[in-house]
């Protein structure tokens, strides 16, 4: 730890980065959004642990309505407690919609960031290749990757990835195509900057923003996508997740609604809170854009 | 003479997608596990090594890959698509059963979205602080959050099951007896529900677009200049405004199609609608490879033909892109 941490007398200049969080921290439904997501990511590390109940264990009469019987959120079709298999779900959840947005981005960037630097037949081609997966029945495709070659976590956020990079890519080739021409990336060209460092250390950091918020709305997206495949009971089956809790009991809504909506409520609620926070990152990182 | 270029040029690269679609689809049934030998000898109740051969051998599967998929795409041009063993159909005519229904949806979500999306976004246009808006900013946040399938069971449990106003399942009441109004009736009533479902994720979209959209042409000189020659503000926002803005919702229509198969997958699925998205469910399920294939064969020809009528429309609709690549 240093000892920097002492105020300046000097106004000194703000970093952009300050800026963005000041602007970011005076916009309610932004900081709504962040106030939710954390406590979702707090209950999906905290919650197994404290309530240790088994998502698998049939533990009392199925469609035990939420409250009785000292279950929060009842019991579903096979008499399991929902609460537990929420908590337990919002970690399947969480983590396959951030790593399939991972490889979203790591995807969409470099094909959009090669198209973008390079231009002229590079650019043509990879765009090609980019509208061709925009031809793709995202879900029929994903699916049909899940079924064939299994249900496995890292198959599932794979399927996902590779049917939704596209967006990505188009918008950090636009951007790529508008920092290429500023000045200062030709003066760093003039003085010898190989292409890989003119890509990712000149380029890349000034191109950012949009390609930021764009990757926080695709974790939204693919938590809805892995929703729908597990809802289709495309998914792992050792695993709970909230898409599977609701494609499992939706048999029974006439018994018992809640076991289908309150999951769907979790969904809701966590894939509103990252849109929020996008939104509110776009405001902040695009200030130009602030009045539309 | 350019535009027919511009057509032309389009339609070849929309067929070389096609061609690259089939490739792509073809290669990855091949790398998986299992083959159309194992479903018809599951299918048979189990066979032994050398009636597999010998269905192996008939359906060309002992031969190398390029040659299957050479005499796959030219079976598809010719639009065999193959012979489904779990439907014991030929897989062209399945489809060609199903897909009216999925069509239906379809367009009637699209056309309902459109049509609420964007005369909810021109209204709130008109009044950036009003009621509207905020109701237009609650909805296109509701319909990018919550998950399809789930919106489409609550108004399963609200208005099938708790007040009984649409049926629970299906697209028709097969022991309904009457006319041909009568039945039309029917599937309208059956087709609500779905409908509405299907079309919340595009309302959102639409109605936050056009609102926007709108608004920047709201503030355009050219509307000044019609305002202050003595026009109506309806005039103005019917007859000038609207034309450009709605422009923007046209081409974002043209790229849901993708979208639309796949949330039609999942609302077939909830309400048992007898389309192509629950054909894709159950052969997927069954491992029912010429089906699936021919499938994503026909999704990837509707998503590739839906762009190219965008593009017509947008010509039609905006003269400033006439001639334009």
């Amino acid at each position: 730890m240093s000892e920097q941490t002492v105020d300046a007398p000097v106004a000194r200049a703000r970093s952009p980065l300050s800026e963005a969080w000041e602007m970011f921290r005076h916009n309610h439904s932004a900081m709504l959004g962040l106030a939710l997501l954390s406590l979702i990511v707090l209950a999906a590390i905290l919650g197994p642990m404290l309530y240790q109940t088994d998502p698998f264990d049939m533990v009392w009469a199925p469609f035990s309505p939420p409250g009785e019987e000292g279950f929060l959120l009842g019991t579903d079709y096979l008499g399991r407690d929902l609460l537990s298999q929420i908590l337990h779900g919002a970690r399947v959840t969480l983590i396959i919609g951030l790593s399939a947005a991972i490889v979203t981005v790591v995807i969409g960037v470099t094909v959009g960031a090669l198209a973008g630097f390079y231009g002229g037949i590079i650019e043509e081609m990879l765009m090609r290749f980019t509208e061709f997966f925009q031809v793709l029945p995202t879900l029929l495709f994903s699916m049909v990757i899940v079924a064939l070659f299994g249900a496995s976590l890292p198959m599932i956020t794979f399927a996902i990835g590779i049917v939704s990079w596209t967006a990505v890519a188009r918008i950090t080739r636009s951007e790529f195509q508008r920092v290429r021409e500023l000045e200062y990336v030709m003066a760093s060209r003039a003085s010898g900057a190989t292409n890989a460092k003119l890509m990712f250390q000149v380029i890349l950091p000034n191109a950012l923003p949009p390609i930021i918020v764009q990757s926080a709305l695709m974790v939204g997206s693919a938590i809805l996508f892995e929703a729908g495949l597990s809802f289709l009971g495309l998914t792992d089956p050792n695993v709970v997740s909230w898409g599977q809790i609701i494609g499992s009991n939706r048999q029974y809504i006439l018994e018992a609604g809640f076991t289908v909506t309150i999951p769907g409520l979790a969904i809701f609620i966590t894939v509103l809170a990252i849109s929020l926070v996008g939104d509110g990152l776009n405001d902040a990182l695009n200030p130009k854009l602030r009045k539309r | 003479m350019n535009a027919l270029r511009v057509t032309t040029t389009r339609i070849f690269y929309a067929v070389l997608l096609l061609l690259a679609v089939l490739v792509l689809n073809f290669t990855m049934m091949h790398l998986a596990p299992g083959d159309v030998a194992d479903t018809i000898a599951q299918s048979m109740g189990g066979a032994d090594e050398e009636t597999m051969a010998q269905i192996r051998a008939d359906y060309g599967l002992d031969k190398p890959f390029i040659v299957q998929l050479g005499s796959y795409l030219g079976r598809v041009i010719r639009f065999d698509l193959g012979y489904s063993f779990y439907y014991n159909q030929p897989v062209t005519s399945l489809i060609l059963q199903r897909l009216p229904a999925t069509l239906l949806l379809v367009f009637t979500a699209q056309l309902f979205a459109m049509i609420v999306g964007v005369v909810l976004g021109v209204i709130s246009a008109r009044r950036p602080n009003g009621i509207l808006s905020h109701f237009v900013t609650f909805i296109s946040l509701f319909g990018y959050s919550a998950p399809v399938f789930w919106t489409g069971i609550l108004l399963l449990i609200a208005f099938s099951l708790k007040i009984q106003w649409f049926p629970v399942a299906g697209m028709r009441d097969v022991t309904l007896e009457g006319g041909f109004w009568v039945q039309t009736l029917d599937i309208i009533r059956h087709m609500v529900l779905p409908t509405i479902t299907l079309g919340s994720i595009f309302l959102a979209l639409y109605s936050r677009l056009s609102r926007a959209s709108m608004m920047e042409t709201l503030g355009s000189d050219y509307v000044r200049t019609a305002k202050a020659k003595g026009l109506t503000e309806r005039e103005v926002v019917y007859k000038h405004a609207l034309k450009n803005a709605l422009s923007p919702v046209i081409t974002l229509a043209g790229l849901q199609f993708s979208a639309v198969i796949s949330g039609a997958v999942l609302v077939e699925t909830v309400f048992a609608w007898p389309g192509l998205g629950t054909l894709a469910f159950q052969s997927i399920l069954a491992r029912d490879t010429p089906t699936i294939l021919g499938i994503l064969f026909f999704s990837a020809l509707m998503v590739i033909v839906g762009n190219l009528l965008t593009d017509f429309v947008l010509r039609l609709v905006d003269p400033r892109l006439k001639g334009r690549a």
